[in-house]
């Protein structure tokens, strides 16, 4: 299947950069999520062997498979991975109605300081989300901080954090790192949340629509400022986001604003 | 005696900067705060817990980065512990 027309451009790759996920909201068909959810009633979907292509992951007519072959979906994944990820392990996530805690704040797995590759999980809501259903909370631009799974469960609010609510059908696309948890569930309504983690087996360069790798909006996302984040830290945020950038495009000359120069500059000096 | 305690995460080492991040521990029971609970801060300002009776009692440290990790990023830096007793 050709994903060509739902390849990411470079501004929304610099938006996932900067904050760490691609949202796209009420993509997946109804009848999709109809099934799904008696599907997760029933228990986890089949183990899939760490690594496995994922083309090789699901059966045909699955509800992963066919979660997957949505063109939109597709073409964001292959945008963010290349070609030929691997699958590293699904899982459904349930929260029970009035379940009583939250998760603490974590990252997924270990600590991963990869900056020139990245995991993506992908995150899919089957039903509508409101406020009380407990819908994950994530920290848009976490997620080059480096810090280990839960150790940063002492966080249980931060300025311009994001609660989820959203419409059936919606599909989350998060960078590794992202700091985030499942919140208390205060309603009614069992909240079900299915998560796949990928893996990339090629280089992450350039793997999505670069028509517009000039747009001076590449910059300007690449340097917001996240409400919850320290002023100065902030500046090394954008640093950081320049580092990754870099080996994107691989374009070891990218800079904005002069800060990854200005500090490497050392005239007639080797090491 | 019980303990209630306030976290609060500021955009400076100043006592007085902008509330960043926060997070509550009630241990008298009445209330249960939990991860993600609210958007709002409870304070504008650390200074502005301390005029409503909060007891700052720990404060973090300034601490250098360690050399060859000067711009990577980590914990939010700016950490004051307060309290209320009663």
């Amino acid at each position: 299947m050709t994903t060509t027309k739902y390849l990411l451009t470079s501004v929304e790759m610099a938006r996932f950069v900067a904050n760490g996920f691609h949202r796209l909201d009420a993509v997946v068909p109804a009848e999709l999520n109809e099934r799904a959810i008696p599907a997760f009633d029933a228990g986890q979907q089949p183990g899939v062997a760490y690594g496995t292509p994922v083309k090789d992951a699901f059966p045909e007519g699955s509800i992963s498979r066919e979660l997957l072959d949505l063109p939109v979906v597709a073409g964001a994944l292959q945008s963010l991975l290349g070609s030929d990820p691997t699958v590293d392990h699904h899982h459904v996530h349930v929260r029970e109605p009035h379940e009583g805690g939250a998760q603490p704040l974590h990252g997924d797995a270990i600590i991963d300081t990869r900056i020139d590759a990245f995991d993506v999980q992908l995150m899919y809501y089957p039903q509508e989300v409101t406020t009380d259903m407990g819908g994950t909370l994530s920290v848009p631009g976490s997620h080059l901080r480096r810090t280990n799974e839960s150790d940063t469960g002492r966080y249980q609010n931060l300025r311009g954090q994001t609660r989820l609510t959203c419409p059936p059908g919606t599909v989350v696309l998060l960078h590794h790192g992202i700091w985030h948890g499942g919140r208390r569930n205060d309603s009614d309504i069992r909240r079900y949340m299915y998560k796949i983690r990928f893996n990339p087996t090629v280089p992450q360069v350039r793997t999505w629509d670069v028509a517009d790798l000039g747009d001076p909006d590449v910059a300007r996302e690449l340097s917001v400022f996240h409400p919850w984040s320290e002023h100065a830290t902030a500046r090394l945020e954008v640093y950081n986001r320049i580092k990754m950038w870099r080996a994107l495009t691989n374009d070891a000359s990218f800079d904005i604003d002069y800060w990854a120069t200005r500090v490497a500059n050392r005239p007639g000096r080797a090491a | 005696m019980k303990q209630q305690v306030l976290v609060l995460y500021l955009n400076t080492s100043a006592l007085d900067a902008e509330v960043l991040a926060w997070a509550n521990y009630d241990g008298t029971g009445r209330t249960n705060p939990t991860t993600g609970d609210g958007d709002v801060p409870p304070y504008e300002t650390g200074v502005d817990a301390l005029k409503d009776g909060w007891r700052l009692f720990q404060a973090s440290q300034l601490i250098p980065p360690y050399p060859g990790h000067e711009y990577d990023t980590s914990f939010l830096k700016h950490e004051f512990w307060f309290e209320k007793i009663e």
